[in-house]
């Protein structure tokens, strides 16, 4: 982090217009984003700025960049000034950004700096002929051409004490210079010693479509592979039909389907080794099958009468509201009849929670849930929110035979 | 060494054209229609049988990234957003893609965006890449000219490249920055997850890839998957550019085999090392964040992510800083902490504060006006940095730091001595001023 200002008052202009060129080139910029997405174009559009300003940028054109992006003051604000290549007071003419960071300090950054120190003096400060200032930045990504300044928009690479202050001779005399490597190196190859890329058959068209090759072939491969599969099908469908006419399958097609694989431990494996339900009296028989499939139809019937009336209900209205809406709530005592109270915990299905719970309905006796109805069912359900549960539990029947005095197996 | 005919980027040192013309002849945009037409999946195939590891620095494989992204459309649209802020000291390698092949870069942009149902790819570059920039566009320019791209090209597969710029933050360089800078935004990192596959730019599903990552693709699914899984190391695969700098005869980017021992990389192409091999005093092996490792360790060792973990450090952009006998090393990191703490964004406290902690701790060490209890502190600070912040960083402020007093503790009790045998007037200082 590095703390940025805005220049001072007295070098702000006074105003600030975009011009024409500006203005054209900006709607090209925001045709690149979505629609409503013109904030995207804030950097390129400060860029601009800046270099219409003359390499820096003035209070008046941040905010004129605002409103011509309709983003609020301080957006662009906190761009400006976060953004290091923002240069917000005035620069010299030629503004030289010195890489000093390691790699081109491991090369020799610091006798570049001598130069800047010894011909402009202080980061940041212009020449009185107003030509240069300069500062010291951090990695300009040159690093094998280290090392390198960037000077204006163009960068300067190879440097030594000699070929820069010549370099910079030449700026200030007007003279035409070279861009990049100050050393004759075309880019970042490693000076007459380019061992790689010297193959001809790289440059003169023969890779174009040579790569064809490959899918060609695999092309060959595939089509004589899948006519030996289909080869393969034929011969297997022609024994198939003639297993078929021998022994004659079901309709349904067994491959490539789940096949359920036999439970190990299921209530009718149970029941078939011996062992007794839950509830004895609650077995069911096989002449009782049919009014059972009733009972699960009336249930699902009142699940959905019980949801519809939930539904009418506003979301924050209390669970005792809730269960009044579906159900009558059972009667309940004060206080348990001679002091103790049964421990509804025997019921499976209800913890120390409920038991408060139940308790604080004036429940306190196994008698008392056995001789729930299905209003009072519904109204616990839904009181307790556990619609369904009391039904899939059955607390009523193992409330019954623990008020039997039995234990619920 | 590996072969001229498996090299990717023929046009690495822009001794030939970057043009539309001298690109195809070298192979770029050679039927791509024929790649495209094999469909999204088997382009994710094939990257991932390429064992591609991503070219930014974390080695995430590319062609698993790209299956993050939805398979279905839920209506907004997808993103690939390039990563051309190319500012990890030492790496030098995207600007060469970007101004000598650009159409690698624009064919792979191509390729990725039907990979991951695309139509629209942001390329992301750093703002001091002025000239990169206008060669980049020039080069988007031609490619639209002869309706390789564009929403009617010959490809049948509508795609706009668009080139978009920032202005001098490293931290862009890391995904999530990015996309809030690419939204006109400061580049603070976002928390994740939503990972950018989900919430990326503009809050549409986004994939953000290097340069390098997505310049090979076009290569890779011509000459397939296998054809690049052969070269390299096991989990290492492939050609990677190497920006070798600092001190050898003849720094220089050069594309090699993954895994090419670092000892036959410096003599092939950079002349060897300067002042020779005994010269050599240690070597950050993958740009400014990870550790630095003695010359010893790395001579004869491969150059790949795993063997260099292995190491302590890591191969990250693969940006080789050499240093000689000659180096001041902790000077070295200093100037390495200064960066960080130049380019923490503020956001969070531990990097904002503890970079310049760092920074200003190690700087008096170069000087020797510390104490040696300052040197387990400093480590002690270090370990508090990392891991603690949003992004990696502040892990990338406190490795270089690690990596210092792990090999050269010795240095610096050496130079703490000598400071203090010299009679000077101001007193040593505690550890924050």
């Amino acid at each position: 982090m590095a703390v940025r200002r805005l220049a001072p008052d007295a070098v702000q202009p006074k105003s600030f217009a975009f011009t024409p060129q500006t203005e054209a080139w900006l709607v090209e910029q925001v045709r690149k984003y979505p629609v409503g997405r013109q904030a995207s174009a804030v950097i390129p559009l400060l860029w601009r700025v800046q270099k219409d300003c003359g390499n820096w940028l003035p209070q008046k054109a941040i905010e004129a960049v605002a409103e011509r992006l309709a983003m609020p003051y301080i957006r662009v604000f906190e761009v400006a000034t976060f953004y290091t290549m923002f240069n917000l007071e005035p620069v010299g003419k030629f503004y030289i950004q010195m890489c000093g960071t390691t790699p081109c300090q491991l090369r020799g950054s610091d006798a570049v700096k001598k130069v800047l120190e010894r011909r402009i003096g202080a980061p940041q400060h212009v020449t009185d002929d107003g030509l240069f200032s300069w500062l010291e930045v951090e990695c300009l990504g040159a690093c094998c051409n280290a090392p390198m300044v960037q000077i204006n928009d163009d960068y300067y690479e190879d440097l030594t004490e000699e070929n820069f202050d010549k370099l910079l001779d030449d700026l200030a005399a007007g003279r035409e210079v070279r861009t990049g490597s100050q050393q004759g190196r075309t880019s970042s190859e490693p000076t007459d010693n380019v061992q790689t890329l010297q193959d001809p058959g790289l440059y003169d068209g023969s890779r174009v479509g040579a790569w064809k090759k490959r899918f060609e072939e695999e092309a060959i491969r595939k089509a004589a592979e899948e006519k030996a599969k289909e080869d393969e099908a034929k011969a297997e469908a022609a024994s198939a039909a003639k297993e078929a006419a021998v022994e004659p399958k079901p309709g349904k097609p067994d491959s490539g389907r789940a096949t359920e694989s036999p439970v190990a431990d299921a209530p009718a494996q149970r029941a078939a080794a011996g062992e007794r339900p839950v509830d004895p009296g609650a077995r069911v028989t096989a002449s009782e099958e049919g009014s059972r499939k009733t009972v699960d139809a009336q249930a699902v019937a009142e699940e959905e009468e019980v949801a519809s009336r939930l539904a009418t209900l506003p979301k924050d209205a209390s669970a005792e509201d809730k269960a009044n809406a579906v159900g009558e709530r059972p009667a309940g005592l004060d206080a348990p009849r001679g002091g103790t109270a049964d421990d509804l915990k025997k019921i499976l299905g209800i913890g120390p929670a409920n038991e408060k719970k139940l308790n604080g309905l004036g429940i306190w006796h196994f008698d008392q849930i056995a001789a729930w109805e299905r209003p009072q069912i519904r109204w616990v359900g839904t009181y307790l929110a556990f619609p369904g549960r009391i039904d899939r539990e059955n607390w009523v029947e193992q409330a019954r035979a623990l008020a039997d005095g039995n234990t619920p197996s | 060494m590996l072969q001229d005919k498996d090299r990717i980027f023929t046009n690495l040192y822009g001794f030939h054209s970057p043009g539309l013309e001298a690109a195809r002849k070298r192979g770029a945009w050679d039927e791509t229609k024929f790649l495209v037409d094999q469909g999204r999946e088997w382009i994710i195939d094939e990257m991932k049988k390429s064992n591609l590891r991503g070219r930014g620095g974390a080695g995430f494989p590319t062609g698993l990234k790209w299956s993050f992204m939805p398979k279905q459309s839920d209506g907004r649209p997808h993103y690939l957003v390039v990563n051309a802020d190319e500012s990890e000291p030492g790496t030098c390698k995207d600007r060469e893609i970007m101004r000598h092949d650009p159409h690698l870069l624009i064919e792979g942009c191509l390729l990725a965006c039907v990979a991951m149902g695309a139509h629209a790819a942001y390329i992301y570059i750093r703002g001091e890449y002025i000239a990169e920039r206008e060669a980049l566009q020039r080069a988007i320019d031609e490619a639209y000219e002869a309706n390789l791209i564009g929403k009617d090209n010959v490809h049948g597969w509508p795609f706009d490249c668009y080139l978009a710029h920032g202005a001098g933050a490293y931290i862009c360089g890391e995904e999530t920055a990015l996309l809030e800078s690419l939204e006109g935004k400061k580049g603070m990192p976002r928390l994740k997850p939503p990972f950018p596959a989900n919430m990326g730019l503009w809050g549409c599903p986004t994939t953000v890839n290097n340069v390098e990552s997505i310049a090979v693709a076009g290569t890779i699914l011509r000459r397939g998957g296998a054809w690049f899984a052969g070269l390299g190391r096991p989990n290492n695969h492939g050609t990677k550019l190497f920006c070798v700098s600092g001190h050898v005869d003849k720094p220089c980017n050069v594309e090699e085999e993954m895994g090419i021992p670092f000892r036959e990389l410096i003599d092939k192409h950079c002349g060897g090392i300067r002042g020779g091999w005994d010269n050599l005093k240690c070597v950050i092996p993958g740009g400014s964040s990870v550790p630095l490792v003695p010359g010893a360790e790395i001579a004869d060792a491969p150059m790949d992510f795993d063997t260099l973990r292995g190491l302590g450090s890591g191969l990250g952009t693969a940006a080789v800083i050499v240093m000689d006998q000659s180096t001041d090393i902790i000077r070295a990191i200093a100037r390495i902490s200064y960066f960080y703490k130049h380019e923490s964004c503020g956001q969070c406290t531990p990097c904002r504060e503890g970079t310049g902690w760092m920074w200003r701790v190690v700087s008096r060490m170069a000087e020797g006006r510390a104490q040696k209890r300052e040197i387990d502190m400093l480590l002690e600070v270090t370990k508090q940095v990392e891991g603690h912040t949003i992004c990696a960083l502040g892990d990338a402020a406190a490795w270089p730091i690690q990596g210092l007093i792990r090999h050269y503790r010795h240095e610096i009790e050496q130079r703490i001595d000598e400071y203090a045998a010299n009679p000077h007037g101001d007193p040593v200082r505690v550890a924050a001023e």
